[in-house]
């Protein structure tokens, strides 16, 4: 950016007429990459409503009939199946072991305690690919490759140290007076996490669930690589869908595209109400406040 | 006073997570490193890493993958940080609009690509527009190619830079500029001066972010590109070693190398910015 330093009046007017110009352009581009954004999934949309378009705007005319044919296709009905089940199982786990060891990390000093901080981090550093090739390796030796409970625990590894990161800021705004109040009174470790912690965190615990889920959804790479034919998700569906392009008619995988895309969002919006949209990248501001 | 002599019954809540992390990312980890070193055929250690860096279709992919992650990455870069700054604010626009970039980062690489296919393809809306517009005739080729590719990076690495971007923005007090606009200062000085210089770590962070998911790109890849020329990137190469050839034992190398180039950039870049080396950050291994 050429920006100067203005001293004389002259300097000064032009520099606000340059800011403005640089505000307009600044503008136009957004609006530029929304707006192609937009156009890109209304033509998804058009395409699975359409019955013939060929070089027109719009189509000859209009049909449901790609959706029925998507659904018997690909499957759909099973493939939804398959994703809600691991999608359900990755935000439970990830919730039930990431909560408590938030806690611990949020709450307590020990040895090693960094240490075990770039454990967590790493995972959302490395690309899923990266490590993913070596995790599916083990997961077929283990015969839990292909299976849907390789899948769910492929979707762990980013899943669990996001739903941590996000959880440990929660966890040091409450005040610890309240837990040494409860414990005061004779409260156990469970009992002061059912009734003084969780009820507390439950914000929190809902925000970061909603996260992983959405994530999840659309996470590709660990799916990808350790999916058998019956434990694929959505979007992996919607991959080999979209792959095999040649012999299956357009309008039919883009019908499948509407419906991946129309559960994302759902969810998304969902999401939204509760969290802050930058939390869905990021993580690593968080991060040092964790130690 | 937290420091009671007897056993801390709190770190057990950390240690399913811990022991979770250890046998999943960890093991396999090292795991794949010493396969790596054990070739399938009957060769010395070090065989699959000669095998890779002797196949010309093999080590190009380092620099196709290159050519691919740096440019987008510095694209997405170089557009989030000015348009993030521009969006600071809370008023409704601003907030509406961040919530439209949302979008693209909960769609994923595979439903652009699809999208892209429809929209950028030689009979989509956009080829119509610019022969309707005369700008230019016949069709366009922004799909199957090294461009369709690049663009998808840029779609869907761009809403990601600028989330993070608006997040370190937005975490630098306004009261400093506010400060400063007290004394006279223009926005695109408080820009200058006050914001830039406590940005450098976080734009630094961000690109390496952006990179490692750009360099990481398969789907579009192969849906959107030509796969088995200019866009034969590293991690086609790695996933038709280990599912096509089930030589996971190169699989794993391929793996390695990716996530060694991967540091050697993000170290470059934290190098750079004249930032220490921290563990965290520069862990592009794996």
């Amino acid at each position: 950016m050429a920006m100067k330093k203005h001293l004389a009046g002259g300097g000064m007017m032009r520099g606000r007429w340059i800011d403005r110009a640089w505000s307009g352009l600044i503008a136009g581009l957004m609006a530029f990459f929304l707006l192609n954004i937009g156009l890109m999934i209304a033509a998804v949309a058009v395409n699975s409503f359409g019955k013939r378009w060929l070089g027109t705007w719009l189509p000859e005319g209009w049909t449901l009939n790609w959706y029925a044919e998507a659904w018997k296709e690909f499957q759909l009905g099973s493939v939804l199946l398959v994703t809600a089940e691991v999608v359900g199982a990755v935000v439970l786990l990830a919730v039930l072991l990431g909560v408590p060891a938030a806690y611990t990390l949020a709450r307590r000093d020990f040895p090693g305690k960094k240490l075990l901080m770039l454990l967590f981090l790493l995972p959302l550093m490395v690309p899923p690919i990266t490590y993913g090739i070596p995790l599916a390796t083990v997961l077929y030796k283990l015969h839990l490759g292909g299976t849907i409970y390789g899948v769910i625990l492929a979707n762990l590894i980013p899943a669990l140290p996001f739903v941590i990161l996000v959880m440990t800021p929660f966890i040091e705004q409450i005040d610890p007076n309240l837990e040494s109040a409860a414990r005061v009174f004779g409260a156990s470790t469970g009992r002061v996490f059912r009734h003084v912690l969780v009820p507390l965190l439950a914000p929190g615990i809902l925000a970061a669930a909603l996260l992983v889920l959405v994530r999840t959804t659309a996470l590709f790479e660990l799916t990808f690589l350790t999916a058998g034919s019956d434990s694929q998700t959505l979007v992996v569906a919607l991959y080999y869908a979209v792959f095999a392009a040649g012999v299956r008619a357009t309008q039919s995988v883009d019908a499948m595209a509407m419906v991946y895309m129309v559960m994302t969002l759902v969810w998304l919006l969902i999401a939204l109400r509760f969290v802050n949209p930058t939390q869905l990248v990021s993580r690593v501001r968080e991060a040092p406040r964790g130690n | 006073m937290m420091a009671a002599p007897r056993f801390d019954r709190a770190l057990l809540l950390v240690t399913p997570a811990t022991l979770f992390m250890l046998l999943l990312f960890i093991y396999p980890f090292i795991y794949g490193l010493v396969l790596s070193f054990q070739p399938m055929e009957e060769a010395g250690w070090l065989a699959n890493y000669q095998k890779f860096f002797s196949t010309a279709n093999l080590w190009m992919t380092i620099g196709t993958t290159l050519k691919l992650a740096l440019p987008a990455t510095m694209v997405n870069v170089a557009l989030a940080l000015p348009m993030a700054f521009k969006m600071r604010g809370t008023s409704r626009i601003q907030k509406l609009v961040t919530m439209l970039l949302v979008i693209p980062v909960t769609l994923g690489t595979v439903l652009i690509a699809e999208g892209m296919l429809t929209y950028f393809g030689p009979r989509g809306w956009l080829s119509q527009t610019l022969q309707w517009l005369h700008l230019y005739e016949g069709p366009i080729r922004l799909t199957h190619n090294y461009w369709g590719v690049l663009i998808s990076l840029v779609i869907s690495g761009f809403p990601f830079v600028f989330l993070l971007m608006l997040s370190y923005i937005t975490g630098i007090d306004p009261v400093l500029a506010r400060a400063a606009s007290t004394l006279g200062a223009s926005p695109a000085a408080q820009f200058r001066h006050i914001y830039l210089p406590l940005l450098i770590p976080g734009i630094a962070m961000a690109f390496c972010l952006a990179f490692v998911q750009a360099f990481s790109v398969l789907p579009s890849a192969v849906l959107l590109g030509a796969p088995a020329g200019p866009t034969r990137v590293i991690s086609i190469a790695a996933y038709e070693a280990a599912f096509e050839q089930y030589d996971y034992s190169m699989a794993s190398a391929i793996a390695m190398i990716m996530g060694f180039v991967q540091l050697v950039v993000v170290a470059a870049v934290l190098s750079l910015r004249g930032l220490f080396y921290r563990g965290p950050v520069a862990g592009g291994k794996g």
